[in-house]
């Protein structure tokens, strides 16, 4: 016996909606498994860490804070993989779009005004902008690979904000504790509900600008320009358009939408700057892009799913007692496992004996016809 | 050998089917080869017979029937047990590192581990003895098509095969490369080795063949003495029923109609190190002319495509020029905006993005030209009036397909090469550019292109069209150039030009290298 995969013909669009569900599927399993070695209750601990972070209104505002970054980066990173453009250096850009929207409350606090949030959101953009576009530079110039540099700036970033924050930026009546000044009312993020809770105006942008790529990805002639250079290239410079010009656009695009999740975070959910900004949202956004099929509209429901493994993450830790690497671990699995669901969109998975019977060459001429 | 043994065929095949998905590449196919005979394979493209060779080649597995070697039942689980068995493969598309030496390439495939030194010798004096000289210590890269076909040839030859698999060799070759394979072939033949010849140039078949077995849509539809057949009884065999020429009237006048696509003096520098590099092109193709430009694959055909769609620009502007204006230094967008319409050799991620739909598809080549009535204000995408415009080529082409809009990849080779044709077609361009208009299309579909690249040229367009076919380009052409290691000859009108004329500017005579001129000669 032996596991066969048979090309199918065209891809499957019921398993490219259900690719998604089984890879969650497979990770519940898989992560009651470990919780058993682990020495818990699988029952228990996946009720705390999936339902229980969910039961109260502001248990909701928590996820929604949570899965703002996750969606804004995730919508841009969709963009790029559509182009076959592989940006793993969102974390950086979210850094450093933090950093450039910061400039405002940090130097010159006394600034304040309606205009001042305007301001830094923008800002953010640019900066996330601009720091993606190095990479985009190097490979558009030199062919250089981008997950390379794209990946290792993302350290040169956090290790330029560890710097500030400790060094040039520091509040000087912080008692030198390493970071900012706390930002002035008119420069935090407004909350949407705050009666119920904490969740602020990042959590709209990520909506808006999830339904606004989506329509140009499924709509305008930019997004087809997107898809083709993606999927074969050779095609794309046929039809006229340029691979190089669309590493920038692709590259620009994501880092700004990073860049806004950055400076949404810092002026919404912190209220100033850190040695630390981010649980690692650049890189667990990657995992949102693919779980929501690379599609916007999906990527705000797989958004919200990886927003809580970090909420279930930190239930687990409170309430049993485990490492909250736990979400880690859920999150590389659930990455597995939707790639590895990915393979049923384009193949049939079938089981062949060894020296298959006459019965079965029968039936399968049969269906042949 | 006993006489029991001489009674038996050499290679008989009984039912032998392969499924891929819910296509039957091949359906029960009954084959026997005796020995000491050729043995041609007939059949259109598409029709099944790489799928048979490959299975018989180990390289495929078949999911039902027998094959026997000597009257013995066999399996070939992988080419290995293939070569064991005395099968040897001349492939269509070859497997040669182009870094490498002829001799490495072969000592790649043999696993005996001999030195390179002894491998050479054997190769030079198999190939000498063969009357197909070969140097073992050239580079691959620098040796044209027909020496790499021998290097193939050679590396059989030397496991001593008993039956040799050619898979449509002379697509490649010139022809008097071709004759010089033939009388290899039959050398082998009065030798006592079976040979399967997988082939659709029929005159050749005729030719050669002792037995000829033909398939159509992955069943035998009939087995023949090829000489006792036409070439035209063959055709119908292979393709189920009468092919309708192609007609063209002689134009008149045309000395007189305006240049629309005019090639001065174009250069292009080698991209790659086994690119072939342009020098010093000259065309110009008139309004309501079909211009053919002939060659052996590999002389830098790819290269002139991409030079004139304007895939990559050229640094003079004027080498390449478009209804009278400079086009060198515009993009391939610009140069369709100026009434150009190309169609490349490669379908499959180069015409069409495979796993987009036909409609989308349409927008590939026309987003620019056709920018009103397909992409709306602010960049929107009309799909309406793209898909429209889809279903409405798809009836003029008379493409066939599974579903409204397909995927390009669900399409079979000719039924794209006709939706991509036709995209075209659709524009009406003054000037059309075509590589390979038929490569791999069934008769039917290949004749109706012809037709249409040929009633385009009437209405007032100049057409440009590079094969390698050179029935199609007789059949369709008003005049003929040739090239030859980037460089291209001077038309020679339809009237004038000749096979043997032909023939020989492609092995290189004329233009210049000497050692290829009198090889074929």
């Amino acid at each position: 016996m032996r596991l066969e995969l048979v090309k199918r013909p065209q891809r499957s669009m019921l398993f490219s909606m259900l690719s998604p569900f089984i890879a969650f599927a497979l990770t519940i399993i898989a992560g009651a498994i470990m919780f058993a070695f682990l020495g818990v209750n699988p029952a228990t601990a996946l009720f705390t860490y999936f339902i229980s972070p969910i039961t109260e209104v502001w248990q909701i505002h928590e996820l929604a804070i949570k899965a703002a970054p996750l969606i804004l980066i995730a919508v841009g990173l969709s963009i790029c993989y559509r182009a076959n453009i592989w940006n793993i250096g969102a974390e950086g850009q979210f850094v450093f779009g933090a950093i450039i929207g910061s400039i405002v409350p940090v130097l010159y606090p006394e600034l304040q005004g309606p205009f001042v949030l305007p301001m830094m959101l923008l800002m953010g953009m640019v900066g996330g902008a601009l720091y993606a576009g190095i990479p985009a530079f190097l490979k558009a110039r030199f062919g250089t690979n981008e997950i390379l540099t794209s990946l290792m700036l993302v350290y040169v970033a956090q290790l330029f904000l560890d710097w500030m924050v400790r060094g040039p930026w520091r509040d000087p009546k912080g008692f030198n504790f390493p970071q900012t000044v706390q930002f002035n009312s008119s420069a935090v993020l407004p909350e949407l509900m705050p009666m119920s809770g904490r969740a602020n105006l990042g959590f709209v942008f990520a909506l808006i600008a999830a339904v606004l790529v989506w329509f140009m990805m499924s709509r305008m002639l930019k997004g087809f320009e997107v898809r083709v250079l993606g999927s074969s290239p050779r095609a794309g410079r046929f039809a006229g358009f340029s691979l190089n010009r669309m590493v920038f656009f692709a590259f620009m695009l994501s880092g700004a939408l990073a860049g806004l999740a950055g400076i949404s975070e810092v002026s919404g959910a912190i209220g100033q700057l850190q040695p630390s900004i981010s649980p690692g949202y650049g890189f667990t956004a990657i995992i949102v892009a693919f779980l929501g099929r690379l599609n916007p509209l999906g990527i705000v429901a797989a958004g919200l799913v990886l927003g809580l493994t970090y909420l279930g993450g930190e239930a687990a830790q409170s309430v049993l007692g485990i490492s909250d690497k736990v979400a880690r671990v859920f999150q590389g699995m659930l990455l597995f496992f939707v790639l590895g669901c990915d393979t049923l969109i384009h193949y049939r998975i079938r089981l062949v004996g060894l020296g298959a019977s006459k019965p079965q060459v029968a039936a399968k001429l049969e269906e042949a016809r | 050998m006993s006489l029991q043994e001489n009674a038996v065929n050499l290679l008989e095949v009984r039912g032998l089917t392969k499924i891929f998905g819910s296509l039957k590449a091949c359906d029960h196919i009954d084959l026997a080869i005796a020995k000491g005979e050729i043995h041609a394979l007939l059949g259109e493209n598409g029709a099944g017979k790489s799928t048979l060779v490959k299975m018989l080649f180990g390289s495929l597995e078949p999911n039902a029937g027998d094959i026997f070697w000597n009257g013995q039942k066999v399996g070939i689980p992988n080419p290995g047990a293939a070569k064991k068995l005395g099968i040897g493969m001349v492939f269509q598309h070859f497997s040669l590192f182009e870094a490498l030496t002829a001799a490495e390439n072969i000592a790649l495939s043999l696993d005996d581990g001999a030195p390179i030194g002894t491998i050479a010798a054997k190769a030079r004096a198999l190939s000498y003895s063969y009357g197909l000289p070969l140097d073992p210590d050239s580079l691959v890269g620098d040796l044209s098509v027909g020496e790499r076909q021998r290097i193939e040839i050679i590396r059989c030859l030397l496991q001593t095969p008993q039956l040799i698999i050619l898979d449509e060799p002379t697509s490649v070759l010139t022809p008097q490369e071709a004759d010089k394979l033939f009388e290899t072939l039959e050398r082998l033949r009065s030798e006592g080795k079976s040979i399967l010849y997988i082939s659709h140039r029929l005159e050749e078949v005729k030719r050669m063949c002792d037995r000829a077995t033909v398939l159509r849509h992955g069943k035998v539809v009939g087995h023949c003495n090829p000489r006792e057949e036409t070439a035209a009884s063959l055709a119908r065999m292979m393709v189920g029923n009468e092919v309708h020429a192609v007609v063209r009237q002689p134009v008149e006048g045309i000395e007189k109609a305006q240049s629309l696509l005019e090639v001065v003096n174009l250069n292009r520098q080698p991209a790659t190190p086994f690119s072939i590099p342009l020098k010093n092109i000259n065309l110009s193709v008139r309004a309501g002319e079909v211009i053919g430009i002939a060659g052996v694959a590999g002389n830098g055909q790819g290269e002139f495509f991409e030079a004139v769609s304007g895939e990559v620009l050229q640094n003079d502007t004027a080498s390449v020029r478009i209804r009278g204006k400079n086009a060198g230094g515009l993009s391939i967008t610009g140069r369709r905006l100026l009434g150009a319409a190309f169609v490349p050799e490669e379908r499959l991620g180069h015409g069409a993005a495979p796993r987009m739909k036909l409609s989308e598809n349409l927008l590939l080549s026309r987003h620019a030209t056709d920018g009103k009535m397909f992409v709306g204000a602010g960049g929107m995408v009309n799909s309406s009036s793209i898909y429209s415009a889809a279903q409405r080529i798809i009836e003029v082409m008379d493409v066939r397909k599974s579903a409204p809009d397909p995927e390009a990849a669900a399409l079979s080779g000719g039924n794209l090469q006709k939706f991509i044709v036709g995209r075209e077609l659709d524009r009406k361009p003054s000037v059309m550019v075509v590589n390979q208009p038929t490569w791999g299309v069934d008769a039917g579909a290949a004749a109706h292109i012809r037709q249409a690249l040929i009633e385009l040229a009437r209405s007032g367009s100049a057409v440009l069209v590079i094969s390698q076919d050179l029935d199609e380009l007789f059949e369709i052409s008003d005049s003929i150039a040739v090239m030859h290691h980037g460089e291209l000859s001077k038309p020679m009108p339809i009237a004038e030009a000749t096979f043997e004329k032909v023939g020989l500017l492609m092995g290189g005579a004329e233009t210049g290298h000497p050692e290829h001129a009198a090889e074929v000669a």
